[in-house]
Parts: structure tokens; sequence; C-alpha cells
């Protein structure tokens, strides 16, 4: 039987979290996930499209900023323009800024510390194709593991972020709070993802691919995969 | 051609690895440190290149124009 979703994981030297990811995917019924490697220049056929985490191209210059050339990205910019939904995850994130696919930028954490924890989001919006299933105030916990992740854009392009509703989760204390307590790298508005203006792009520095399974301490992770699942179920109908 | 590029982050952006090299600084005995912001310099040999790509390449991929700017020096 085809697939209900085909995903791509695109690999970068440097990418460590394709394979959790693509585990991940795969523990979804109706999911193929397929590592596609960065030199290659097509996703045709592919429903979605996640950018893993890790430390491509070492990090060097800044994060991300030599991946956003990678072959790949021409065909990622494509699909993205075509309305295939799009994943950046902490370093996919990274990338999807420095390649103007999302706005703003992730500069190091403001306490300079590599912060490697499981911390708690509030789902802020759910008009959109990642975070459908969940409800709108919803606490999640969802392990972060980054040193460039404090979220900054230009005061206009905040206000129109906020204004379209592109913040999809900001960091939270267990009850739901954002606080400046809960903020681990100092990230405007304590933004830990965004959408794209056309809602089908999404990056986040935490990694819900790390929490899909019961055996790795949660499960709080499957919903932004399952409301993937659903967009493209209900797009395919 | 050679040619330097000199990328720091934008005046209104918060340099914490400046600030903490500022400090460590004053725990050496520099008194009155009032601003320490770190960049990056990079040098480039290439042949045949004109200017205006290069100025392309700074800020396409040698520097973010979200919270960094750069100032590209032709040297010969």
């Amino acid at each position: 039987m085809a697939p209900i979703m085909k995903v791509a994981v695109i690999q970068f030297p440097g990418s460590n979290c394709d394979t959790d990811c693509q585990a991940a995917l795969a523990s979804f019924s109706g999911v193929r996930a397929e590592i596609v490697w960065h030199k290659e220049t097509s996703l045709a056929g592919y429903d979605a499209v996640v950018l893993p985490g890790g430390f491509s191209y070492g990090d060097y210059l800044r994060c991300g900023s030599i991946a956003r050339f990678s072959p790949i990205m021409g065909a990622v910019r494509v699909a993205a323009d075509s309305g295939v939904l799009v994943l950046g995850i902490c370093n996919g994130f990274q990338i999807l800024c420095e390649a103007g696919l999302l706005p703003g930028t992730l500069m190091r954490n403001n306490g300079l510390l590599f912060r490697c924890e499981r911390l708690q989001l509030r789902v802020e919006n759910t008009d959109s194709p990642f975070t459908s299933v969940l409800h709108q105030g919803q606490v999640l916990d969802i392990p972060i593991a980054h040193g460039e992740g404090n979220y900054f854009a230009d005061p206009e392009t905040l206000a129109q972020i906020e204004a379209n509703n592109q913040i999809l989760v900001r960091y939270c204390d267990a009850s739901g709070n954002v606080t400046p307590e809960a903020n681990p790298n100092c990230s405007l508005g304590n933004i830990a993802g965004i959408c794209s203006h056309g809602r089908n792009v999404f990056g986040l520095m935490p990694h819900p691919e790390r929490v899909c399974d019961p055996i790795l301490g949660g499960i709080d992770g499957r919903g932004i995969f399952q409301s993937m699942i659903e967009a493209v179920t209900k797009a395919k109908a | 051609m050679k040619a330097v590029v000199t990328v720091m982050p934008k005046p209104a952006i918060l340099d914490p690895a400046g600030v903490a090299t500022g400090q460590a600084m004053e725990h050496l005995g520099l008194k009155g440190v009032r601003s320490v912001r770190i960049g990056k310099s990079i040098e480039i040999e290439v042949d045949g290149a004109d200017e205006k790509q290069l100025h392309e390449i700074c800020h396409d991929l040698l520097s973010n124009p979200v919270v960094e700017d750069y100032k590209l020096e032709i040297l010969s």
C-alpha cells in the first residue's frame, strides 16, 4: 500500500538527528521516511520535508550558513513555495532562517552555555499543519539541545509574525506561564518555534523527535508529526 | 585579489561573548572597560573576482544581515 505521507529527511554533513527523525516518523502508520543526501537536487514525490538537528558543516561560520547553500536547498525552496510541509528542528530551524524561508535568526544563547535539558513549551496557535491536533495553551514536555537558539528578529518583523500568529510555541514553566525564568536562551518573547507566513514551513529549537516513544521518557513530540499526517491526509482527500 | 572582510554584530545587538570577555579583562586589572564586541575577520585571496561579487558573498554568506554588519576591504 502506498504511504499516506512520504517524508524526506535531509542529511547534511554533520546532521546527527536524521535517523532519530526517521525512526520517530516511521513509528506512525502510513508514513514512509527516507533519508535524502544534501547533494540531491529534487524532492519530487515527497509530501513533507524534515531538516533535522545536528551541526551541519560543523556549524562553521554561523549555524546553518553553509548548509543553506547545499544543492538540496533549491528543492527545499521549491517544495516550500508549492505548499509542501517543511519542518526544521534545531539546526534545521537555523538553516531555514539562514535560507530566508523563515524570518529572523538564532543567535548564541544569552548565557553562552549549550543547554541540553527537558523543558516545557506552550502551544500558542493551532491553526497550522504542525499544531492542528494540539490545543491552544497545551503544555508540551520536549527537550532542547542547542548553543545557538536565541531567537531574534527586528521589531517590525517581530510585530508582523505576532500579528500573523506565526509564533506556534513559546518556552513556558510547568503551569504554562511564559516567564523570563522559563526562557533558556533569552529568545525574544520566549519564542521556541515559528511558522512561515504561508504556515507550511515550521522551525523550532526543541526536539519533538526525541519524545515520540514512552521508552525515551515521553510522547509529547508526537502531536507535531500527527498534525502533519492529518494535514497531508486532508490535502490528498 | 586580496581582501579582508570584517563581520561585527550590529550595534543594537547584545554580544554576550563580548560582555563576558570584557568582564575577564576587568578581572585582569584593566580599568574602565566600556565595551567589548567580538566579530570575525575573514582573509580572502581570489583570482578574477570583482568587488560587486565579493559584496554579494559578504551579504549572503559571510554575514547574517539580520544581526551583523560587514566591512569589505580590498588590499590589493
